[in-house]
C-alpha cells in the first residue's frame, strides 16, 4: 500500500487497529496525538517492571507501529487549520469521535468533504454516525451487549460475559480497514470519497450474531448461553483435564467415535456402547450432558492437556487444548512459522509482538518502525511535509497547538 | 450526494471454494461489495453450512445460516472429486480476479488446485487461504472446529467468571475473525495488483489471526511474564465494569466507567446514596480495589429497573450503558432497526427471511442484496454455458456422470 496516505485521529484500540492494519502492510500512517498525556492507550500498559511509562505500554507499542507519530490539540484554532492541511493532502481519515461533537467543531463529514472531496472518512464509534443512540456513550463492553454477543456466553442465570480484552475493538477496527479499501476502489472509479460508517455494535450484530435473526424469524429459536457447553450436539464443550481443559467438539459421529476409542484403548469403552440413552448425541446434549461430563472426568483428569492433544492429532480427533498465552508464545508451530516478531524500541527495549494476521507472497508485511514516542515526528512532519520552519514549531509549542 | 450505482468491486469476480464458514463469510463481503462471487459446491459433500443445527426441515436449501451468512454469491454444482470437473473449474478460474478457500491445506493441491497450478493458468490470480493453522508447520494437519481455535490461541482461557474455570467464547469467533481479516487482505492484493500486475498467494492461518487481536494478552506475557486468566468483566482501567442485572427474565444491563466525570454521573443517576461516600469507593484506585463490593452495590440499585429505563437514566447523566440484547431483542431494537441492521429478503421456498446487513455503512454504496442466498446449482446455466460456453449437450452429459452435480 505504498503510497496510500492515512491520517489516524483516532485513539485506544479500534481506530489504531485500523491504523495498523493499513500501516503494516506499507500504508503512509501519521498519527496525531493530544499534547502532554497522548493516546490513552499509554495510559493502560502493561508496562514492563509494572512501572507505568507512557513510552511503555505494550498495549500502545503493538498497536502503533510503522506509524509517524505528532502531536496536535485540534481544539484550538491553529491546531484545526493544521488538521485541515494534513486532510487536504491525506487518502484516509480514520477518526473516533461522538459525531455531535464533530459537528460542532466543523469536522463533520459534510465539512470535511467540502475541504477535500476525495478524502475517504472511516469513523469508528460504538453505535455509529446514525440512529437514536448515536450520542449515546459507549465502550467496547456495552457494544457487544447491544451487538448480543454478551449473551452468548457464561453460564444461565448468571451475568453475561463480555469478550475479554476489548475484542470488539479489533473487530471494528478491521471491518473500518476492509470497508476504506473498498472505498479506495470506489474513488478509484469515480474520483470521489466517501464515509465508512462503523458502529462496533453493528459489527457484532450482524457478523458475529446475525444469523440468528434469520433462525429466530423462520423457527423462533433464540441462542442464549449455557455455560461451558453448546447444546445441539454432544461433545461441544470445554473440559478440565489434569493439568488445564480441553476444548472438545465433535460435529461428525466418526469423530466422537474415534475420541471413545482412543479412550477406551482401541475400543469404544462398553459403559458408552451398552447404554441406549447416549447413543442420540442430540438427546445426549440436552438430557445426559452433565452425567456425560462425570463419565469422561476420570479419564480426563488423568491425561495432561499435551497427552491428550497428541493422541488427538495421532487419532484425527479434532480437539484442542485450551492454552494459556504462556503456551501460544512458545509454541513450535507458531515459532516454525515465525509468527512473532521481536520489535526494539528506543525507549521500552526489545519485546516480542504479535506478527502478520496472514503471509502474503507478494505484498510485504514488515514492522519497519517501531511505535513513535510522544510527537516524535513532529519536526518531519511539520517542517518537512507541511513546509513550517523550526522557528514555527517552537511558536506552535508555545502557543499550545501542537 | 456523488450516489453512484457503480458497487466497488464491481467487475471483480471471485472464485469461493469455501465451506463452513471462514470462506463463505469472505465471499460474502466481497459480494456485498459488488464482486461477481460465484461458490463452487457439490451435492456429493453438501457445505454443512447448507445443513446447519438450526435448519429444522433438513433442506440445503432452507439454512436460515446459509441465507444470511450466503447472500450476493451464486452457485454452481462441481464435484471436485470428478476429475472432469478440474479444467472446468480451472476455465473458471482463468477468467477470474480472486479465489477463496478453507479446506485442509492438501485438500486443492491433491485436486490440482493448488496455487501453483492456478497460477500457470492465471498469473494474475489473487489466492486466499484460510486454513486452521497455515499451510506450513507442524500443526499444519490438525484438525479444529472454530470454538477449538480461540482455545488454542489463548482467548478462550481468558472466559469464564474471574478466578473461576473456563467457559470460553462458546462461539466460531475465528472463523469471523479471519473471514475478516482475510477480505482485508484479498482488497490490500487487489490494490497490490492494480499498481504492479501481480497475483499473490495468501496464508492466512485462522489461529494466527486471532491472536493478532489478543496483543493486550500476549504483550502481558512478553513483557512481564504475567499469564492472564480467566478475567470476568473486568477490565484494568475501568471501574465499575460489568453487566448488571435489571428486572424480568435474564435482563442485564452493560456499565462501563472510565472517567471521574462517569462516576460522578453514576453516583448522581443512583441518587447519590451514603455508600457512594465511603473511603471505600473515593477514586478509582479504591473503586478497583473493592470491586466485588461495588458490583453488589450496584446490582441492588439496577434490578428494579426496566433495561431500556434505565439506559436512558444512565445516559442522561453521561453514563455509558445499554442494554445486554438477546436474539430477540435485538430483532426490536429501535437503533439495529433505525440502522437496518437486518435486513429483509424473499427467498422462494421460505418466504420472506431477515438477513444480516453487511458490517459497515458506506455512505456512497449502500450495501444492496443483489442476489439471495442461492439454491444448491442454481446458476449452473450461467457459469456453464454463458460464462464458460459450454453447449447444452456437454452439460447434460456432465450433469448425467455427476461431474455436475
Amino acid at each position: 500500500m505504498t503510497g496510500l496516505k492515512v491520517v489516524e485521529w483516532a485513539e485506544f484500540i479500534a481506530g489504531p487497529y485500523c491504523g495498523k492494519l493499513l500501516a503494516d502492510l506499507g500504508a503512509e500512517v501519521i498519527k496525531i496525538e493530544k499534547p502532554g498525556c497522548g493516546d490513552e492507550a499509554r495510559q493502560r500498559g502493561p508496562f514492563p517492571g509494572n512501572i507505568p511509562d507512557p513510552e511503555k505500554s505494550g498495549l500502545f507499542l503493538y498497536l502503533n507501529t510503522n506509524k509517524q507519530g505528532i502531536t496536535l490539540n485540534v481544539e484550538t484554532a491553529t491546531g484545526k487549520g493544521i488538521l485541515e492541511e494534513l486532510l487536504r493532502s491525506a487518502d484516509i481519515l480514520i477518526e473516533d469521535h461522538p459525531p455531535a461533537w464533530n459537528e460542532e467543531m466543523g469536522l463533520s463529514y459534510e465539512d470535511l468533504r467540502q475541504l477535500n472531496p476525495s478524502l475517504i472518512v472511516v469513523s469508528i464509534t460504538a453505535f455509529g454516525q446514525t440512529g437514536p443512540y448515536r450520542d449515546y456513550r459507549g465502550y467496547a463492553i456495552n457494544s457487544s451487549a447491544l451487538g448480543g454477543q454478551s449473551v452468548c456466553a457464561g453460564e444461565p442465570g448468571r451475568e453475561p460475559l463480555t469478550p475479554p480484552l476489548c475484542l470488539g475493538h479489533y473487530q471494528s477496527g478491521a471491518a473500518g480497514a476492509t470497508a476504506a479499501m473498498a472505498a479506495i476502489f470506489a474513488r478509484d472509479s469515480n474520483g470521489h470519497g466517501q464515509q465508512v460508517d462503523i458502529s462496533e455494535a453493528q459489527v457484532w450484530a450482524t457478523l458475529h450474531t446475525g444469523n440468528q435473526e434469520s433462525s429466530f424469524i423462520m423457527h423462533g429459536m433464540k441462542r442464549m448461553r449455557w455455560g461451558h457447553r453448546t447444546p445441539g450436539v454432544y461433545p461441544y464443550t470445554i473440559l478440565p483435564c489434569k493439568d488445564g481443559f480441553m476444548s472438545m467438539i465433535a460435529i461428525q459421529g466418526y469423530q466422537w467415535k474415534r475420541f471413545l476409542e482412543l479412550m477406551g484403548g482401541g475400543e469404544v469403552p462398553e459403559w458408552y456402547s451398552s447404554e441406549p440413552r447416549y447413543q442420540d448425541r442430540r438427546e445426549l446434549s440436552l438430557k445426559y450432558a452433565d452425567e456425560m461430563d462425570e463419565k469422561l472426568a476420570p479419564w480426563l483428569s488423568s491425561h495432561t492437556k499435551t497427552e491428550i492433544y497428541r493422541e488427538c492429532l495421532d487419532k484425527r480427533v479434532p480437539f484442542a487444548p485450551v492454552r494459556n498465552i504462556e503456551e501460544v508464545v512458545n509454541d513450535d508451530h507458531l515459532k516454525v512459522r515465525e509468527y512473532f516478531v521481536q520489535v526494539e524500541h528506543p525507549v521500552a527495549g526489545e519485546f516480542t509482538y504479535p506478527g502478520a494476521p496472514g503471509k502474503c507472497s507478494e505484498t510485504p508485511w514488515a514492522i519497519c518502525s517501531p511505535a513513535p514516542t510522544l510527537g516524535q515526528h513532529n519536526e518531519e512532519v511539520y517542517c518537512q511535509r507541511l513546509g513550517y520552519t523550526r522557528q514555527d514549531l517552537a511558536d506552535l509549542r508555545m502557543g499550545g497547538a501542537i | 450526494m456523488t450516489g453512484s450505482d457503480r458497487l466497488p468491486l464491481e467487475g471483480c469476480r471471485v472464485i469461493n471454494f469455501g465451506w463452513v464458514f471462514a470462506g463463505p463469510y469472505l465471499a460474502t463481503m466481497l459480494g456485498d461489495l459488488g464482486a461477481e462471487v460465484i461458490k463452487v459446491e457439490t451435492r456429493s459433500r453438501i457445505d454443512s453450512m447448507r445443513l446447519s443445527p438450526d435448519n429444522l426441515d433438513r433442506d440445503p436449501d432452507r439454512d436460515p445460516w446459509f441465507h444470511s451468512g450466503v447472500r450476493n454469491q451464486l452457485s454452481v454444482t462441481l464435484d471436485m472429486d470428478q476429475p472432469k470437473s478440474i479444467p472446468i473449474i480451472k476455465n473458471l478460474v482463468k477468467i477470474s480476479d480472486i479465489v477463496v478457500e478453507n479446506f485442509s491445506p492438501k485438500v486443492l493441491k491433491q485436486h490440482d488446485l493448488g496455487y501453483e497450478s492456478l497460477k500457470e493458468i492465471n498469473p494474475g490470480i489473487i489466492m486466499i487461504s484460510l486454513p486452521a493453522t497455515g499451510h506450513y508447520g507442524p500443526l499444519r494437519d490438525a484438525q479444529t472446529y472454530g470454538p477449538s481455535l480461540t482455545g488454542l490461541a489463548g482467548i478462550d482461557g481468558l472466559v469464564g467468571y474471574r478466578g473461576e474455570r473456563v467457559l470460553g467464547l462458546q462461539q466460531a469467533y475465528a472463523d469471523v475473525n479471519s473471514a475478516l481479516h482475510g477480505a482485508f487482505y484479498a482488497l490490500a492484493a487487489l490494490h497490490y495488483r492494480k499498481r504492479t500486475g501481480k497475483g499473490q498467494f495468501i496464508d492466512m492461518a485462522q489461529l494466527e489471526a486471532v491472536i493478532s487481536i489478543a496483543g493486550e494478552g500476549i504483550m502481558e506475557y512478553t513483557m512481564n511474564g504475567n499469564i492472564l486468566g480467566t478475567l470476568g468483566n473486568r477490565y484494568p482501567t475501568m471501574c465499575p465494569h460489568n453487566n448488571y442485572r435489571c428486572s424480568g427474565e435474564d435482563k442485564w444491563i452493560s456499565i462501563g466507567v472510565k472517567t471521574e466525570e462517569e462516576w460522578q454521573g453514576l453516583c448522581q443517576a443512583m441518587g447519590n446514596p451514603s455508600w457512594t461516600q465511603d473511603a471505600g469507593f473515593a477514586d478509582k484506585y479504591s473503586r478497583l480495589k473493592n470491586q466485588e463490593e461495588l458490583d453488589r452495590l450496584i446490582n441492588e440499585w439496577t434490578s428494579g429497573f426496566d433495561y431500556y429505563e434505565l439506559t436512558s437514566l444512565l445516559q442522561e447523566h453521561g453514563v455509558a450503558a445499554v442494554p445486554c440484547l438477546d436474539t430477540e431483542a435485538r430483532f426490536f431494537d429501535p437503533h439495529l432497526q433505525k440502522r437496518q441492521t437486518y435486513l429483509e429478503v424473499e427467498h422462494p421456498l421460505t418466504g420472506v427471511d431477515f438477513i444480516a446487513n453487511t458490517a459497515w455503512r458506506l455512505s456512497d454504496n449502500p450495501t444492496r442484496i443483489r442476489h439471495r442466498s442461492p439454491l444448491l446449482g442454481e446458476h449452473n446455466s450461467y457459469v456453464l454455458k454463458d460464462l464458460l460456453g459450454m453447449s447444452d449437450e456437454d452439460i447434460a452429459q456432465l450433469t448425467e456422470e455427476k461431474v455436475v452435480y
